[in-house]
């Protein structure tokens, strides 16, 4: 198809705000019919929101979208199923107690007398559906123990079942093995053949370049760029995903590097990330870059002992931890900030006192009792020392904002005296102020010869803090840079598995 | 191009989900026919048709209430609260007709049932648009609809000698031997069934206790739905009220105290899944027949009252254990096949 169609949709200028986080502004995009356009970006570049847009599951609250040239407004995934526009989201959203066949027609059942369900016809329908996609599926099976692969493909016979002329892919292949990924493609393409138009999100560039025609970059939370695949190389692809300045927000200070205190070794956990080695010296903030899903949150799991690995260990100053112990991490000198701080850092229904002293309940009890003079006076000197913004120490954590949350669950580990900090995506949700005390605190802590390890999916921010940076795609260790050849295309492109930046 | 494997396959995977529904409910009939032959066989008099006819009218009131049940639960709520409308409804009844003697009996029960689709409306109002968790709010109406029995009944009670014969009528008399508390309840069963089985509205049930969130992006209106079922719960609870009245004709603030358990038991003996998604309005049904058989055979084989409970009890356990036997080997199954298919 050559001749400009008519855009079967059209975004133009949306936008979606959350409270003061603009997560969507200036979308553009048209999916036009016979057309596989892919959508880039890094993590948190605005593409989810986008797709929840177009999907009917948020409702955008500045700009336009076209159904077939008609302006219109979706209210609910009900809107967008009707005007032919299907989403196969991340996270599988069938029914696994239901059989296949039902699963593509629920809400849609063909119906006989009385407005019965018809099953004859609805397993019918379906499994005339499962065999145009070329599936050996049987309709009547349940939906419970499918792979991913086959979920996706009964994902796809429901947006064929109401003729679906838009089909919109959120990382369809993020968890498929190639064969898979391929029997995917040969759907994909056929679909095109028909007629319909498929937005395809993806990290893997590669796959973009095999299967998409057009593609739409977004950064920041806006369209900065659509056009021809022919057009385009995976580096300019890259240069557009990243293409922003890098501020002066970050300040890391130089600080003595020692020896090494946290040695990884070798570790793996089968079909999560395999054969994770690299060694943390003290004073030194190594960095663990990639996308979300490359494995390194589940690294720093197994590190801490929360997670068994199948292989290899972990060191501390030359001491090797027992598995899945996290006492032992703690006892060995580990401090944990986990990247889930509302879930797994605080508990936020406790007083910032009792949170913030957590890991020190051993030492302020007598006979078993918790001392709360003392509790009260451990907590004062961290509250101090990390300028803590409160209103009262036995407030509940929950009322504190997110940076100085975060800073609570700092106190709670700095008390421990740790040799180790890993932390994990240490300034999520944190306002850009209190950002910079972070980061600050990371730079002192690491001056005063911790070694600490930071998973962030920041570029700015791991470019800035990092000594040193770890890259990993797909669960291995793919690029390992120094701070002075650190630069955002080179992170990006070991994070996208483009093999170029051979590790160093 | 590969159609023609997978039919083969298909008719393996149909055999082995029909046989899983089939063990399940048949197993409950077959534990039901043991109970009835192991009793007749201590105490012959049990089978006797007054015997067998009385075992009917009791789980009769129960199974219409453990229908509306399974409706709330497979979408993966709870209703607590039936008993206490059960109450309310059934002192509704008692109070019209004996007070005014004329009363058309069809409005009783419109009204009967009108109250507890009422009291469902109001379960399912907190549960969806509040936000409130079913156990949360159907636990406070549990206490909310039998205070308010107390405060209207005021300590006073529906004697039977006040209600007219055409009502009691109904909880005795039969038509073609079969007693009609048992065809209305037969009725209930075969209705709600056939109607989560083949209409689109019930199937949008399953899936909304199946996956939540699933269901809201397939575009299913789970409020609406949530809402239907909690309200039939109540109509289906008030119902149960007016026949309660009919059945015993003595009625007090009292009336249906603990029921919602031995409902929500009966639900999970006939394999409705606490956790929403799976079971049939059958399978309660049988589930409350069994419960009440249980209870009766134990009575007529003069074991103490402390071990009845205990024997519900102990069928519950034995109920899940079966239920996550199954599934378990049901899962395994599947997950071998998908890997031969795809090997």
């Amino acid at each position: 198809m050559s001749e400009p169609a008519r855009p079967l949709v059209e975004l133009r200028d949306a936008a979606k705000s959350y409270g003061a986080v603009r997560a969507l502004r200036d979308g553009d995009l048209a999916l036009r019919p016979g057309e596989v356009r892919a959508l880039v970006g890094e993590n948190g570049a605005g593409k989810s929101t986008l797709v929840k847009v177009l999907g009917g599951v948020v409702r955008r609250d500045g700009g336009e979208m076209l159904v077939h040239g008609e302006p219109v407004d979706f209210h609910s995934p009900h809107d967008a199923r009707d005007a032919g526009i299907a989403v196969i989201y991340q996270e599988p959203t069938l029914f696994p107690d239901l059989s296949i066949a039902e699963n593509v027609v629920m809400g849609y059942h063909p119906l006989g007398r009385f407005k019965r369900i018809d099953r004859r016809a609805m397993h019918a329908q379906v499994q005339g559906l499962l065999d145009r996609l070329g599936v050996r599926l049987d309709s009547e099976r349940p939906v419970r123990g499918l792979s991913i692969a086959d979920q996706q493909i009964v994902e796809i016979a429901k947006a064929l079942s109401f003729e679906a002329r838009v089909l919109i892919m959120d990382e369809p292949t993020a968890a498929l093995s190639g064969p898979e990924v391929e029997r995917l493609f040969s759907v994909v393409r056929n679909l095109r053949e028909h007629g319909s138009a498929v937005l395809f999100i993806s990290h893997r560039l590669e796959e973009v370049f095999a299967i998409c025609d057009t593609a739409t970059v977004m950064r920041d939370g806006a369209v900065v760029h659509n056009a021809e695949i022919a057009a385009m190389t995976p580096d300019d692809m890259v240069k557009r995903m990243v293409g922003r300045e890098l501020s002066a927000l970050f300040p890391k200070q130089d600080a003595a590097v020692g020896d090494p205190v946290l040695k990884v070794h070798r570790l793996t956990r089968e079909g999560v990330f395999f054969d994770i080695s690299f060694e943390v010296r003290a004073g030194e903030i190594v960095a663990l870059a990639g996308l979300v899903g490359a494995g390194r949150s589940e690294v720093a799991r197994a590190i801490f002992g929360i997670d068994k690995p199948d292989a290899g260990h972990v060191e501390i100053a030359g001491r090797r931890l027992p598995p899945a112990r996290p006492l032992a991490a703690m006892r060995a000198g580990i401090g944990f900030v986990p990247e889930d701080r509302r879930q797994q850092g605080l508990v936020m229904d406790l007083s910032i006192a009792r949170n913030a002293t957590m890991t020190r309940t051993g030492s302020l009890s007598r006979m078993g009792l918790i001392r709360s003079v003392a509790e009260n006076r451990l907590a004062r000197e961290w509250a101090t020392r990390l300028q803590l913004k409160y209103h009262r120490l036995d407030d509940p954590a929950g009322f504190l904002s997110g940076g100085n949350q975060q800073k609570v669950v700092l106190a709670k580990w700095l008390a421990t005296e740790p040799k180790v900090l890993i932390l994990d995506e240490p300034t999520r949700g944190i306002d850009v102020g209190t950002k910079a005390e972070v980061h600050r605190l990371m730079s002192e802590l690491a001056g005063r010869g911790l070694a600490v390890l930071m998973i962030s999916s920041e570029l700015p921010e791991v470019l800035g803090m990092a000594d040193r940076v770890l890259v990993m795609h797909e669960g291995r260790l793919t690029g390992e840079l120094a701070r002075g050849e650190a630069d955002e295309e080179r992170v990006i492109r070991a994070a996208t598995g483009q093999t170029t930046a051979a590790a160093g | 191009m590969s159609a023609h494997a997978a039919p083969v396959e298909g008719a393996r995977a149909r055999r082995l989900t029909e046989r899983v529904f089939r063990i399940r409910e048949l197993g409950i009939v077959v534990a039901l026919l043991l109970l009835i032959a192991v009793t007749a066989v201590l105490e012959p008099r049990f089978i006797e048709s007054d015997s067998l006819r009385n075992l009917a009218l009791n789980a009769s009131i129960f199974a219409i209430l453990a229908a509306g049940q399974t409706l709330v639960i497979i979408t993966r709520n709870v209703d607590l609260s039936v008993g206490s409308v059960l109450g309310l409804s059934a002192f509704l009844a008692g109070d019209l007709l004996s007070s005014h003697q004329g009363m058309p009996l069809i409005l009783v029960f419109v009204l009967g049932i009108a109250l507890g689709a009422g009291c469902g409306l109001l379960n399912g109002v907190l549960v969806t648009w509040g936000q409130v968790p079913a156990l949360v709010v159907t636990l406070g109406t549990l206490y909310v609809f039998r205070g308010l029995a107390f405060l209207w009944t005021d300590g006073q009670q529906v004697n039977a000698e006040t209600l007219p014969d055409s009502f009691l009528n109904l909880g005795t008399d039969s038509i073609l031997g079969v007693p009609i508390l048992v065809l209305i309840a037969l009725a209930v069963v075969l209705g709600v069934g056939q109607w989560l089985r083949d209409f689109r509205a019930g199937r949008e049930l399953y899936a909304i206790g199946s996956n939540p969130e699933g269901a809201r992006l397939a575009g299913v209106r789970s409020q609406r739905r949530v809402l239907t079922a909690f309200v039939l719960a109540g109509a289906l609870a008030g119902l149960g009220g007016v026949l309660f009245t009919a059945r015993f004709g003595t009625v007090d603030a009292t009336a249906g105290t603990g029921y919602e358990l031995t409902v929500i038991a009966a639900a999970v003996v006939g394999g409705v899944a606490i956790f929403g998604g799976t079971g049939s309005v059958y399978g309660a049904a049988l589930g409350a027949l069994l419960l009440g058989t249980i209870t009766s055979s134990l009575i007529v084989l003069r074991v103490e009252a402390f071990w009845q409970q205990a024997a519900i009890g102990a069928l519950l356990l034995l109920a899940i254990a079966f239920d996550r036997f199954v599934g378990v080997r049901v899962d395994a199954a599947l997950r071998r096949r998908s890997a031969r298919r795809a090997g």
